[in-house]
């Protein structure tokens, strides 16, 4: 077993009140495997995968439950030796590839900083290592993209380049965090070939999370609905997708929502 | 780049003039005449019509404008009324010791308020934070004259560490940077307090975005996402600030010079209002604005480095 989740909780305080953003969450992943998380805005499914990747600041919010990645506990691990697993054993891309890229850097550099934090390469090498990502990644022209700003970048590009970025170190996991709400939707159907390709050839294990079960299904071999923090079904894609035994489930099938409402909106729980 | 370039030349050079338009008509406008101060009071009336049209006073303020314009762009500053002598001889030693001094409390701002800005923001909520906080609230309310005279009480009269006699460059460079020290400190310590206040701001401000997610998934911890990252996009809005600042930086000399007994332009400028000597005026006025004028040239270059984004526009 790769990764395998248990009784996740993450709970935060608002207002004086506390909140559960996500109720004793449970996976089990296996090397290579695919699995979608799905549920609507709010359901805690972004919350889960920023937990699991160490980006929710442990002294202001309280995350309890383990988190098994090849033997090390990600949620009880010290910061520091979390930080050797981030970037290099598992990776994660975001909902905005905008927002998500330093501005002021070349996109190469951004691709190669991950080489940078955990491996000690000559400059050249490392440039190397990042053109092959970026080729991976499905960028065209990876020699010319290196030295562009994000700004000069599409938005499919962008996201090809976080996914160049997230893949530099070849990790065994790869957490996708709604990457392709933000694109359009021929863009989208690309970036979903790319990923499944990253999958097939490299072995990549992917955690899809998203709003749309249909996008799921067709990346995912396995499928967990989330609603409000909990898990409502679980179970291999087309199962869940043809034969939903939950109404929630029915619904997120039946919703296939409009893209225009969707673009340019910000995080989601 | 090139283009842009061009314009904002172009743009400096039409403020330089603007200045000079301005600072001409007011003296224009206001009451007073420089003869008196030449001649005293009780020149007679031929004297004064003679002085006037010896220095050109006789003639209409643009014809004035035009004449000055004419030799200021062949570097003839002119000849002050009350000294008789050339502008520029009068003013290059003053320029120089307010140069030293502006240039020294810039220095000074940069010097105090990147490392306290950036520890404040590292340690958000912590002590050096909290001192921090309180400390640039207080001292960013002091005028600078305020703080030239407690300076002065504090080093001269209190701890016998300053000797509040004016030390010329001719003297050494050395003990002239250590005489200018405290002048300068008066001059930068509140526009240091709001440049370490706007700094953490910024600093905190760019920590939320989500670039910096992405750089702790990569592997980066706080401290180096703020060296990687974080530094170069919050400086940008603060090397704007910064340029903004060196007006009031300059502004601040010439007060602070008073404190301390500098002789610099501001005296200068001063007295030259007083007995109304056009032609050095004028030329101070030019020259304070040049300054202003350049640095904010100078940032918008460096602006353009630093952000990608700017370029080509």
């Amino acid at each position: 077993m790769m990764l395998s989740v248990r009784d996740l909780s993450v709970v935060f305080t608002d207002r004086g009140e506390p909140f559960t953003a996500v109720d004793r969450f449970s996976l089990q992943m296996d090397r290579g495997e695919t699995v979608g998380v799905v549920g609507e805005s709010g359901s805690g499914k972004s919350m889960t995968a920023h937990a699991l990747m160490g980006l929710i600041r442990r002294s202001q919010v309280e995350v309890t439950g383990s988190a098994v990645f090849e033997g090390a506990d990600l949620l009880t691990l010290p910061r520091r030796e979390l930080r050797r697993y981030q970037g290099k054993e598992l990776s994660i891309i975001f909902q905005e590839p905008m927002t998500s890229l330093d501005p002021t850097m070349r996109v190469g550099k951004q691709v190669e900083e991950s080489l940078v934090i955990h491996e000690k390469l000559a400059p050249g090498e490392r440039r190397a290592r990042a053109l092959d990502a970026m080729a991976l990644a499905g960028l065209p022209d990876p020699a010319e993209v290196y030295r562009r700003y994000p700004h000069q970048l599409s938005g499919g590009m962008r996201q090809r380049a976080m996914i160049a970025a997230a893949l530099v170190l070849r990790p065994r996991l790869l957490i996708a965090d709604e990457p392709t709400t933000a694109l359009d939707v021929t863009v989208q159907a690309q970036i979903l070939e790319t990923l499944k390709a990253i999958n097939r050839e490299q072995g990549t294990a992917i955690l899809f999370i998203s709003h749309d079960l249909g996008v799921v299904k067709a990346l995912c071999d396995r499928v967990v609905v989330m609603r409000q923090g909990k898990i409502v079904e679980e179970g291999a894609a087309d199962e869940v997708f043809h034969r939903p035994r939950q109404e929630y489930t029915k619904l997120l099938v039946a919703s296939r929502p409009a893209r225009k409402k969707l673009r340019g909106g910000g995080g989601d729980g | 780049m090139g283009r842009a370039l061009l314009k904002r030349v172009l743009l400096l050079v039409g403020t330089m003039l603007l200045v000079s338009v301005l600072a001409f008509v007011a003296f224009s406008v206001i009451p007073g005449d420089p003869t008196s101060s030449v001649l005293g009071i009780e020149a007679t009336d031929e004297q004064v019509a003679a002085l006037r049209a010896r220095l050109g006073l006789d003639l209409p303020v643009w014809q004035r404008y035009l004449r000055w314009l004419a030799a200021f762009v062949t570097g003839d500053f002119g000849q002050s009324y009350k000294f008789g002598l050339p502008v520029a001889e009068l003013l290059a030693s003053r320029a120089e010791v307010t140069l030293v001094l502006a240039g020294a409390a810039f220095v000074l701002i940069v010097a105090i308020s990147l490392p306290l800005g950036l520890i404040a923001a590292r340690y958000e909520g912590g002590i050096v934070d909290r001192i921090v906080t309180v400390l640039t609230q207080a001292v960013m309310s002091v005028p600078n004259f305020v703080m030239g005279i407690g300076l002065m009480y504090l080093f001269a009269l209190v701890l016998h560490l300053f000797e509040p006699k004016y030390v010329p460059l001719s003297d050494g460079l050395g003990a002239h940077l250590r005489f200018m020290l405290l002048p300068a400190l008066a001059v930068a310590l509140p526009k240091s307090a709001m440049t370490v206040k706007m700094l953490r701001g910024s600093i905190l401000g760019e920590m939320g975005q989500d670039y910096i997610r992405t750089a702790y998934s990569k592997g980066h911890s706080r401290s180096s996402a703020l060296w990687r990252h974080v530094l170069r996009n919050a400086m940008i809005p603060v090397v704007t600030f910064l340029a903004m600042a060196v007006g009031d930086i300059m502004a601040g000399s010439i007060v602070v010079e008073q404190v301390f007994g500098i002789p610099g332009l501001g005296r200068m400028l001063i007295s030259s209002i007083g007995t109304r000597d056009y032609p050095v005026v004028q030329a101070i006025v030019v020259m304070l604005a040049s300054v202003v004028v350049v640095c904010n040239f100078l940032a918008d270059l460096l602006y353009r480095v630093m952000d990608p984004r700017i370029d080509g526009r």
